[in-house]
């Protein structure tokens, strides 16, 4: 009796063990689903080329989950397409955002990095100083900024301008990396764990702060440099408000993708009619930051947990 | 030497003593500058540069000297844009207030137009921001003279413009790096956020023209703090009626949202690192696809998925749960508030939930296995080890997160803003039913010029999120210091 009991337990433990693994698969499937459908449906409805009675395309939403006459023709329409008047330039507005965002990626990038070394290796009189000063500000919501952002722009010809209304996107790109030195707490923790008895010995050897920040810390920040640049970079990609108060509504060759699209469904010039379109661009803008978001999803991981571990 | 010492001995001293002591310290330090320093130094506090230039350092004392030429003739010239003066003008109109126009001006003889009122309070800030750095340049100047001074006094040479320049890489790097920061920072965050503060002191709005000379802006006071209360004027009345409940649904909304992302990521990040699952990277993917996709494709494409007309509505009519296609988001007047606000929660953990999964991931994989071993000798069971190593772990290590989260949910906007827009509305407000603050804000101001209600609105929502940081922040690092898990 003694030598048996242990091995049913060891059984017992086992198949419970398949059992719960079981129960994992299960849930984790119903759950994936769910977080998959309404993508796979945005995704879908870009392939939809439903007709109606008389023939022409339906563009509005419809109660079929899956498209009854898949077809390439939203796509084609992205770029000979005119929405109530307003003559449709997608692929504009795709290199409107891409100029817009790699500009302030690089902007954004290095004003966070510069600031987190200062405030984690350096020591001077105002840093507490500093780090309350940014804490402070950033607790103001930022859409109060923002009128007045504008007006700043505007009085600066950055932004209204009607003489030549492409500086909108060069007051888009300083309002979007203005603010960026102040949210250095990611790259800050990241910076933190760094031992500073490398930097301390590099000091000893006669270095110069610069030299240790460009030769040492850098080579070794690999993963934050490219969380930062992902965050900033995206950052363009993903905003319309900002965007739609700066380049304003009537200002549309200069729009980003994000207020395109959200205009052609919202807005005075927007129309329900237009989803299937507004599906199709969301595809054209959703695979390539998609793709590279998941391309550097281990930077991004390591961002993250730096970010909420550090505070 | 003394100063660190008159430091080390005021830090047990409450803050206002402090800062006293440190003023006055600066105040002896000025006037012995002032004392013991050379004809230049002297000279300096009149003359920008002037040290410098006694001092042989020309570049210096040059850039000083152009920078205090520049300021006055911007103060004494007063530049304008717009019709809208900078200089001594702009704080001659920051103190009156906007202009109905119509008079004659002396000089040209033609009639005036109306103020442009927002120019008009911004270049008076402007301003009085560069009167600030004019002060700032000034003490610069000087004190730059007297360590030359003292340079020339200990037998050393005045340093050239060149060492200056080389200072900044070394000794004075953080200058170099954070000089950037701090003047975009000044320009675009700070003088922006000052400017709406003074705004909710004002009369300005474009909106609430029962009230006489609103659309000139004119210092009203704390008036619309007290007719938040009162429920005097438009402004007033939008404020009394919508802002507790507002308020409490920001809150509740804030508690809701956080506390479910943060434990359901939790449990599906110990879902998908369970020992022996298959296909752990291909789970993870499908939950990452909503962090990767941006927020307002995401968020509209599940708002149309349960539109009226969409597949949710009609699956649920064919299933015969419901007869007529129900609203979700409270996009039509007659839906069902308590529904939109589940849903926007609901949404939100869709949204949120792998955010918290992914990172709980990476602190779980972290977790120093010498806990887990130890647990083990002391024959704890897999459930015990979870419920007392585990859990706490990851708690204790994301708590910094989970207030910034929190934080960040009272602040946040898309979620609301493109799924219900803030509805389902109260007919004659601008606050809806799943509106929070800033999505009111936003309303508010950027499409309505209500800019004094606005900043009313932004005001209270900084003493809010200033008052909770502040709390949990204290806290937090008292918990920090525990050393629990290091």
């Amino acid at each position: 009796m003694s030598t048996t009991a242990p091995k049913k337990k060891y059984r017992s433990q086992k198949a419970a063990k398949r059992a719960s693994l079981a129960a994992s698969y299960v849930v984790l499937t119903i759950l994936s689903l769910i977080w998959i459908i309404p993508i796979l449906w945005i995704v879908l409805t870009a392939f939809r080329n439903d007709l109606n009675e008389s023939g022409e395309i339906i563009g509005t939403v419809t109660s079929n989950f899956f498209p009854n006459r898949p077809g390439f023709q939203n796509f084609a329409d992205l770029f000979t397409f005119k929405m109530n008047g307003v003559e449709f330039v997608f692929l504009r507005w795709m290199g409107n955002t891409l100029l817009v965002s790699v500009v302030c990626c690089i902007l954004s990038t290095f004003l966070i990095l510069s600031v987190a070394y200062c405030i984690s290796k350096l020591r001077f009189k105002m840093r507490k100083g500093f780090m309350k000063f940014s804490m402070i500000l950033g607790l103001f919501p930022g859409f109060m900024s923002m009128i007045a952002i504008y007006y700043l722009l505007k009085s600066i010809g950055l932004s209204g301008n009607p003489d030549n209304p492409a500086l909108s996107l060069v007051g888009l790109m300083i309002a979007y990396s203005a603010g960026a030195g102040m949210g250095f707490q990611v790259a800050k923790g990241f910076f933190d764990v760094i031992p500073n008895s490398l930097v301390e010995s590099a000091k000893l050897d006669g270095c110069t702060n610069f030299k240790i920040f460009w030769k040492i810390i850098l080579p070794l920040s690999k993963p934050i440099i490219i969380y930062t640049a992902l965050m900033a970079f995206t950052g363009p990609w993903m905003d319309f408000i900002f965007a739609k108060v700066i380049i304003g509504s009537t200002n549309t060759a200069y729009w980003t993708v994000s207020v395109g699209l959200y205009s052609m469904l919202y807005s005075d010039k927007g129309n329900p009619d237009y989803f299937t379109k507004f599906a199709a661009g969301c595809v054209m803008v959703g695979i390539p930051i998609t793709a590279l978001f998941m391309f550097l999803q281990r930077y991004y991981v390591e961002g993250v947990t730096a970010g909420a571990v550090k505070g | 030497m003394a100063k660190a010492k008159q430091i080390g001995a005021n830090k047990k001293r409450n803050w206002f003593l402090r800062t006293w002591d440190n003023f006055v310290f600066k105040l002896e330090e000025f006037g012995k500058r002032f004392v013991d320093g050379s004809i230049g130094t002297k000279l300096s506090h009149f003359v920008f540069g002037a040290g410098n230039f006694y001092h042989k350092q020309y570049i210096k004392g040059a850039l000083f000297l152009l920078l205090q030429v520049g300021i006055i003739l911007f103060m004494v010239l007063c530049p304008s844009v717009n019709g809208e003066y900078y200089g001594y003008k702009a704080l001659v109109n920051l103190a009156l207030g906007g202009s109905k126009g119509g008079e004659f001006d002396k000089e040209t003889g033609e009639q005036l137009p109306p103020s442009d009122d927002k120019l008009r309070l911004l270049f008076g800030l402007v301003t009085i921001a560069v009167i600030v750095i004019f002060f700032i340049i000034w003490l610069a100047n000087i004190k730059s003279s007297y360590k030359a001074d003292l340079d020339v006094k200990q037998g050393k040479k005045p340093t050239t413009f060149i060492e200056d320049l080389k200072e900044l890489l070394d000794t004075r790097f953080h200058l170099l790096m954070l000089t950037p920061t701090l003047v975009a920072a000044l320009v675009f965050t700070l003088l922006p956020t000052i400017f709406m503060i003074c705004m909710a002191f004002t009369t300005y709005n474009d909106f609430d023209m029962t009230a006489e000379n609103t659309t000139l802006f004119y210092w009203n006071g704390v008036n619309n703090f007290v007719y938040m209360f009162t429920g005097q004027s438009q402004l007033g009345k939008e404020i009394s009626a919508r802002f507790f409940p507002v308020l409490g649904w920001t809150f509740l909304w804030a508690i809701f949202a956080t506390f479910t992302c943060y434990f359901g990521g939790i449990i599906l990040a110990i879902l998908i690192n369970k020992k022996g699952l298959m296909g752990k990277k291909i789970f993870r993917t499908a939950f990452v696809l909503t962090i990767a996709i941006p927020q307002f494709i995401s968020l509209l494409a599940v708002r149309n998925l349960f539109s009226s007309y969409g597949p949710v509505n009609t699956l649920l009519q064919n299933m015969g749960l419901i007869s007529e296609p129900i609203g979700f988001f409270g996009l039509n007047d007659n839906d069902n508030e308590i529904l939109a606000k589940v849903m926007v929660i609901v949404i939100n953990m869709w949204l949120g939930i792998p955010y918290t999964m992914l990172m709980t991931s990476g602190i779980l994989m972290n977790i120093p296995t010498d806990l887990y071993e130890a647990g083990q000798i002391d024959g704890a069971s897999k459930t015990k080890m979870f419920w007392k190593i585990t859990l706490p772990y990851v708690i204790f290590v994301t708590t910094p997160y989970l207030i910034g989260s929190f934080i960040g949910n009272i602040n946040s906007f898309n979620t609301i803003f493109l799924l219900t827009g803030g509805g389902p509305t109260y007919s004659g407000y601008k606050a809806g039913g799943t509106d929070l603050l800033v999505t009111w804000l936003y309303k508010l101001t950027i499409e309505n010029g209500e800019y004094n209600t606005g900043a009313v609105i932004g005001i209270m929502t900084f003493i809010i999120t200033a008052t909770i940081t502040l709390i949990t922040y204290t806290r937090s690092k008292a918990y920090n210091e525990e050393d629990t898990f290091q």
